[in-house]
């Protein structure tokens, strides 16, 4: 059974959390995440969750509270955005190294500097190498569903890795759409109980997080954890296809629209995938073979899928929501022209930077990349591979 | 011929403010802003913007500004103050800015006795984010994160920074300040100038602290927030001064 409601993102996140009804929220306010624990906040004053709820003083505190309260067995959750994630940032990566599957609310939101409040990706991108496991979603109803498998990923024995929800601030944190919502005893049943193997405060079986690990054991250590990235993909899907069977909504690795024919497409994350279909709809009443794969699972990332995925069209542009600063690319950008050496070699790929600080893209502006995209299969000449849609130079 | 009685002070940028109605940032602004005129440091100053309702402070003042990241506005001051010792140097923070995310630097940068001037507004909420509790909400007080009051044993007590501070050796003015009447606001202007005079002397760390009003997130209309402060905030946090050592050797 489920329910229809009209919700903004962050309202629809926060009904996740309530129904899912963790033990501990810690967190601090930062636009746009804030309204995810001022929901709760609400939901625990009125007593609709047992969780306890802490305001701490900053976000470096609300996630090393996360951290305590994961590693004494409590299932732990926060929200936060842009510098509130980077103010996270030494605690990111003692969470995913110390194995404590905390779920976060990741609102995208432009880092400082310049100071910025609007969407784009440079938080979430800027924390892709902290171990946690990294979901995005287009629109409510997958940040939504995401936030709810989130829970089980990253509890799942063979990953136990902290898991970040990411949708993009504003665009879908604070519009509201139509959303399905899981009945609450779905949610509860869907997530279960949390039940670490190992955790403070059990006697019987008293452990230390966290202690000196150094050369003699640091690397085994970071071994383990790479190992259990690289499980986290089948559980993934796993819970999707589970999912699926509750809901009827399918999600995978990433989404593939009107790839099967196509000659020409782009790869993106997030919401503006949405004004990417739209485009596509007209390119392909014009008979334009255009496609579009929206990354879901970033972290870890499907290198394989991917270049499987891209492997029968001519040429592709790689979207990034985020400037790499390396001189060379965004980050999406060098993740798929990876997974494409060896395993689907000779498309040519190019790179856009597009939408920094909020920058509107509109159907037009993606429409120009595929003009781009046709214009390098009729004449085989890629031309410049690291472009900008939408800046004044 | 006409005398000019009253006029905007130069140190004043001459745009509209952005705050809400009612709100006490405005007041302050000024003051701070004619106590700049009155001392002559306009072209010496260089001011340190917040991160909080107040982070457009840059757009206000005539001086240099710098924005600093949430609650580094001291360290940031430090910073600049050491490599120019001889400008003077404020920061403007809120107490989401300066008691919440930025305590460590606050507390440091007053240890160290740097020769910095911090204008507090203590207004007891997040403003800009929209009404969460800060630490310095008092008790029972409703906010968005406690939307039956504020309680003790769940969310500790309100922090009194001046307090605090004034107990550190390293601070040389600490005084707590308010807005609320024409006589507190003249004695708000007296205090900064003199925090700003400590400064030029060469005395070490001053702040100012004024309890402000956030008639949007409280709730409240302008009027009735001034009556708030005066019978919630001060009785908790009472006006005063907490640490005034310059007239030492300091």
């Amino acid at each position: 059974m489920s329910k229809r409601d009209r919700l903004s993102g962050n309202e629809a996140v926060s009904v996740a959390m309530r129904q899912i009804n963790p033990d501990v929220v810690a967190a601090f306010p930062i636009t746009p995440s804030t309204e995810v624990p001022q929901y709760f906040a609400s939901f625990v004053a009125n007593g609709m969750v047992d969780t306890e709820f802490v305001p701490v003083e900053s976000e470096h505190s609300a996630m090393s509270a996360c951290i305590g309260a994961q590693a004494a067995g409590a299932r732990t959750m926060t929200a936060t955005s842009a510098n509130g994630l980077a103010l996270m940032w030494e605690m990111l990566y003692i969470a995913a190294s110390s194995k404590l599957p905390i779920t976060l609310a990741a609102v995208n939101r432009a880092l400082s500097g310049p100071i910025n409040i609007n969407n784009d990706h440079s938080d979430t991108m800027g924390a892709r190498d902290s171990g946690w496991i990294q979901i995005y979603g287009e629109n409510n109803q997958e940040a939504y569903d995401n936030f709810i498998q989130a829970v089980r990923i990253g509890e799942h024995p063979d990953v136990m890795l902290p898991v970040m929800d990411c949708y993009d601030g504003f665009i879908t944190s604070h519009a509201v759409e139509n959303i399905e919502l899981l009945d609450d005893d779905a949610v509860k049943k869907f997530v279960g109980e949390y039940n670490p193997g190992e955790s403070l405060l059990n006697r019987k079986n008293p452990i230390s997080v966290g202690p000196l690990d150094t050369v003699t054991h640091y690397f085994e250590h970071k071994r383990i954890q790479a190992e259990a990235m690289k499980n986290a993909k089948q559980v993934i899907l796993d819970v999707a296809e589970e999912f699926e069977k509750l809901t009827g909504r399918k999600y995978g690795l990433f989404e593939e629209y009107m790839m099967d024919d196509a000659e020409v497409a782009i790869v993106i994350i997030n919401s503006t995938a949405g004004t990417a279909k739209e485009t596509i709809k007209g390119l392909r009443a014009k008979g334009i073979k255009a496609g579009l794969i929206k990354i879901r699972v970033f972290r870890p990332f499907p290198v394989e899928e991917i270049a499987k995925a891209l492997s029968k069209v001519k040429a592709v542009a790689i979207m990034d929501k985020c400037d790499g600063f390396n001189a060379a690319g965004g980050p999406l950008f060098n993740e798929v022209t990876s997974a494409l050496y060896g395993r689907a070699d000779g498309i040519k790929a190019i790179n856009y930077i597009y939408g920094l600080g909020g920058r509107d893209v509109s159907v037009q502006d993606i429409a120009t990349v595929y003009d781009r995209l046709l214009d390098i299969v009729n004449t085989g000449n890629i031309g410049e591979v690291y472009n900008y849609l939408g800046v004044r130079e | 011929m006409m005398e000019t009685i009253f006029e905007r002070p130069k140190a004043l940028a001459d745009v509209p403010f952005h705050y809400c109605p009612g709100c006490t940032h405005g007041i302050v602004h000024r003051l701070i802003a004619e106590v700049i005129d009155e001392l002559g440091i306009e072209g010496d100053t260089i001011g340190v913007a917040p991160v909080g309702c107040a982070v457009f402070a840059y757009n206000y003042f005539n001086c240099d500004m710098q924005e600093a990241a949430h609650g580094r506005a001291p360290a940031v001051a430090t910073g600049i103050k050491r490599a120019n010792p001889e400008n003077i140097i404020f920061t403007y923070q809120g107490d989401g800015d300066l008691a919440a995310i930025g305590t460590a630097e606050t507390v440091h940068a007053a240890t160290r006795s740097e020769n910095i001037t911090i204008i507090f507004l203590n207004n007891a909420i997040y403003g800009m984010t929209g009404g969460q509790m800060a630490p310095t909400s008092l008790v029972g007080q409703v906010t968005q994160t406690t939307p039956y009051g504020r309680k003790v044993e769940m969310q500790g007590y309100p922090i009194r920074m001046s307090e605090m501070l004034a107990t550190l050796e390293g601070s040389s003015f600490i005084k707590r300040c308010s807005v609320d009447s024409i006589k507190n606001i003249n004695d708000t202007r007296a205090s900064i100038k003199k925090a700003f005079q400590c400064q030029i002397d060469k005395k070490g760390f001053s702040m100012v602290e004024v309890l402000s009003t956030c008639p949007t997130n409280w709730g409240l209309s302008p009027a009735e927030s001034m009556d708030w402060l005066r019978d919630n905030m001060m009785p908790y946090y009472p006006l005063g001064v907490y640490k005034d050592v310059t007239g030492g050797d300091r």
